[in-house]
């Protein structure tokens, strides 16, 4: 037997592993379906989402307050701001990590505000991919196992040929037993798309994945994530401060125009 | 399973801490056995020396422990002496007068059946002269009925085996009155065997020694009593050591003995004025007339009679089984110590991986998914150390096994388990399972948002 640091972590045995969802006790909240599009091509539709925090002094303080924003299936959307105004909030309200004070969130036709925590975890796991401006992966499991664990956590069975060829599609198919601390910043943020592609998501949300990464390498995270979202049909929201990253996108959103709370400023 | 391993590679990452709260709680839990194991040989050695094979244990008024502790471990000092008339009164006229015809003394002792005859039925009376030493270790006068009525073991049908020579007897052409028999851990330790001599001193280890040496005519073969650490002598040699006869007062009506056995170098037994006995060891024929003489003994001015297994039974209630509860509670503490150094470690690193656990969330885990990743790392731990300090112990054990048994008779396997030792693993999982919840907590409540934007 292979020692552990060479062992995938869940390498083969594709039939007889569990899926993250057989594991699970079963889901008792009744607006939790499989994601579908089927009447609409709409991945993600938002109304009316206002979001506050609690102020240290007391009182609340509003971030987000949007009418309408929308993202239809493979359409890739870049979105900018100012710093601190609400950019990484947005996303974690898409990915369910938040929950806003009102409004509508409707992620691959499922609506979110009516979900529970759980329903929310299963529902990102289903149908959200995520990329990082840190890349975050698991610093004590090898890249292959990383991606692996994105399948996992994501209700599927763990499609070992697929991590591998999510592994060579980033050019480290020769780096599957390397931990995080063994790649370089370029190859982690590879690592971590690869990661966040391995559930087959419908939608991926990209906070700022280049700002860490050499211009070369930026280069090649971009050609990844777009051509990668393109080949799969998986719609993209990609939040950036750099000018020359939106020229690769057709849409351009301004979080500034999106959100009414600038227009009373 | 695929959270088992997440738990099993994050044990693996965070190695060094990880391995010493693992071999602080295996410490715990081997010592927690060992103690187990210390508990059930001192227990089982307790329980085969109760097997002495008589009911009674007959000395001087005192304590009943005292003289259990004297007459059957060879431990603590002796009350006092009885009379050797004591001793004649579990026998009939018959064997009275003999008595007297073979030491000599007053001839109206053969005249009457001794008062305790009839209790004893089938039985015997063993006589034990105790106050001397050879180095450490104690040296028992006694009589040839020692190795040849006395018998041993669980089923007390086991005789006295001879690893090397014969028995003591009464009287020899070779050595006269000044026969030994050494116990196997004397010969062993002292390291002498058939043909040799020794001295014994009085009173103590240190004790002056006596003048007239015993020749080693035979070493018991282990037995895992306390006759194993004993030098049994013969016991007319025993009176005739300087300063062993009781003084006369001249008031005492002696005939001097007509059976006494030529000695080549001139030596007489004692006349039984001058005789004095530590101990008697009795068993009835029946069982029951045990009680019936225990009480009789006991109602008498001058002796008292004590039965072994329920002294025994009494001192291990009263002193050891505490002594050894009070060792395995200080051994359960340490485990909880152990325990809490698991919940140290594992609550320590939390803050390293509060991003870790959101990452995982942000990935689709549940709440109950990292709690559970966390948990599983605690019952690793307590797994791989409760197996780890479990057979730690034993070998440690099986290790002096050997040095176990010769001291105690008791023999240990390596895989010999305490009925209690099969509570170990699940109070060890419960105890993980505490030491988990607090940080498993903690992990529940990781606010993915913060975290992630740390």
């Amino acid at each position: 037997m292979a020692s552990w640091k060479l062992t995938p972590l869940l390498h083969g045995k594709l039939e007889a592993y569990p899926t993250a969802a057989s594991l699970d006790p079963p889901d008792t909240d009744p607006t939790v379906t499989e994601p579908t599009t089927s009447n609409t091509s709409d991945v993600l539709k938002i109304s009316d989402v206002i979001k506050t925090f609690d102020q240290p002094g007391g009182g609340k303080l509003t971030v987000l307050d949007i009418p309408d924003l929308t993202i239809r299936a493979g359409e890739q959307m870049a979105l900018i701001g100012q710093s601190g105004g609400g950019k990484t909030t947005l996303l974690h309200l898409i990915a369910g990590l938040l929950t806003p004070d009102s409004g509508s969130i409707r992620v691959a036709g499922i609506e979110l505000t009516k979900l529970s925590e759980q329903g929310r975890d299963r529902c990102r796991a289903a149908t959200v991919g995520y990329v990082f401006q840190t890349f975050n992966l698991l610093p004590a499991f090898s890249a292959i196992e990383n991606i692996q664990l994105g399948m996992a956590f994501g209700n599927r069975a763990i499609d070992t040929h697929r991590a591998y060829d999510l592994l060579g599609k980033v050019g480290l198919a020769d780096r599957a037993t390397y931990r995080p601390n063994q790649l370089s910043v370029g190859q982690q943020q590879r690592v971590a798309i690869a990661r966040a592609l391995a559930g087959k998501p419908k939608l991926l949300l990209a906070d700022e994945p280049t700002a860490n990464v050499d211009p070369a390498s930026s280069d090649t995270v971009l050609d990844l994530i777009i051509g990668s979202c393109r080949d799969e049909n998986i719609a993209l929201m990609m939040v950036t401060h750099s000018m020359e990253v939106t020229k690769r996108f057709e849409r351009v959103e301004h979080l500034d125009k999106l959100n009414r709370i600038f227009e009373t400023i | 399973m695929w959270l088992l391993r997440i738990a099993w590679r994050n044990f693996c990452y965070r190695s060094l801490s990880s391995v010493l709260t693992t071999i602080s709680l295996a410490l715990g839990v081997a010592l927690v056995v060992m103690v187990l194991a210390v508990f059930g040989i001192v227990t089982e050695a307790f329980s085969r020396n109760a097997q002495v094979g008589y009911n009674l244990v007959v000395g001087p008024k005192g304590s009943a422990l005292q003289l259990t502790l004297n007459s059957v471990y060879y431990l603590s000092q002796p009350i006092e002496n009885l009379p050797y008339t004591e001793y004649m009164e579990y026998f009939d006229a018959d064997t009275r007068a003999a008595m007297v015809r073979k030491y000599g003394g007053d001839p109206a002792l053969g005249e009457r059946d001794g008062v305790y005859v009839p209790m004893i039925g089938g039985g015997y009376a063993i006589p034990l002269a105790l106050g001397d030493y050879l180095g450490d270790f104690r040296v028992v006068g006694t009589t040839p009925d020692f190795f040849e009525k006395l018998r041993h073991g669980p089923t007390l049908e086991e005789p006295f085996v001879m690893r090397e020579g014969r028995a003591l007897v009464s009287h020899s052409e070779e050595y006269g009155y000044f026969e030994a028999v050494l116990g196997s851990r004397v010969a062993g330790q002292l390291n002498l065997s058939v043909g040799d001599q020794f001295s014994s001193t009085h009173g103590d280890p240190e004790g002056k020694g006596h003048g007239k040496k015993f020749t080693v005519v035979g070493v018991l073969a282990p037995t895992g009593t306390p006759n194993d650490r004993a030098t049994f002598v013969n016991m007319e040699g025993f009176y005739l050591q300087e300063n062993h006869a009781k003084p006369l007062t001249g008031e005492e009506t002696i005939v001097p003995p007509s059976e006494a056995p030529e000695d080549p170098d001139g030596f007489m037994p004692l006349t039984i004025p001058e005789r004095e006995v530590t101990s008697i060891l009795v068993r009835t024929g029946m069982p029951m007339m045990g009680v019936v003489l225990e009480n009789q003994v006991n109602e008498s001015l001058r002796s008292q009679a004590a039965a072994p297994v329920g002294e025994i039974a009494k001192l291990m209630n009263a002193i050891i089984g505490p002594l050894l509860t009070a060792l395995l509670v200080i051994t359960l503490i340490t485990c909880v110590v152990a325990a809490v150094g698991v919940l140290v470690a594992i609550y320590n690193s939390m803050n390293d991986r509060r991003r870790d656990i959101a990452v995982m969330r942000a990935l689709g885990a549940r709440r109950g998914t990292v709690t559970g990743v966390i948990l599983l790392e605690s019952f690793l731990v307590a797994v791989i150390g409760a197996t780890t300090g479990w057979f730690l112990a034993h070998a440690s054990i099986w290790a002096f096994s050997g040095l176990i048994e010769d001291r105690t008779g008791v023999q240990v396997g390596i895989l010999t388990t305490s009925a209690y030792e099969w509570y170990i693993f699940p109070l060890v999982l419960i105890l993980a399972a505490l030491a988990g919840i607090l940080p498993a907590a903690s992990a529940y409540r990781t606010d993915v948002g913060t975290n992630l934007a740390a």
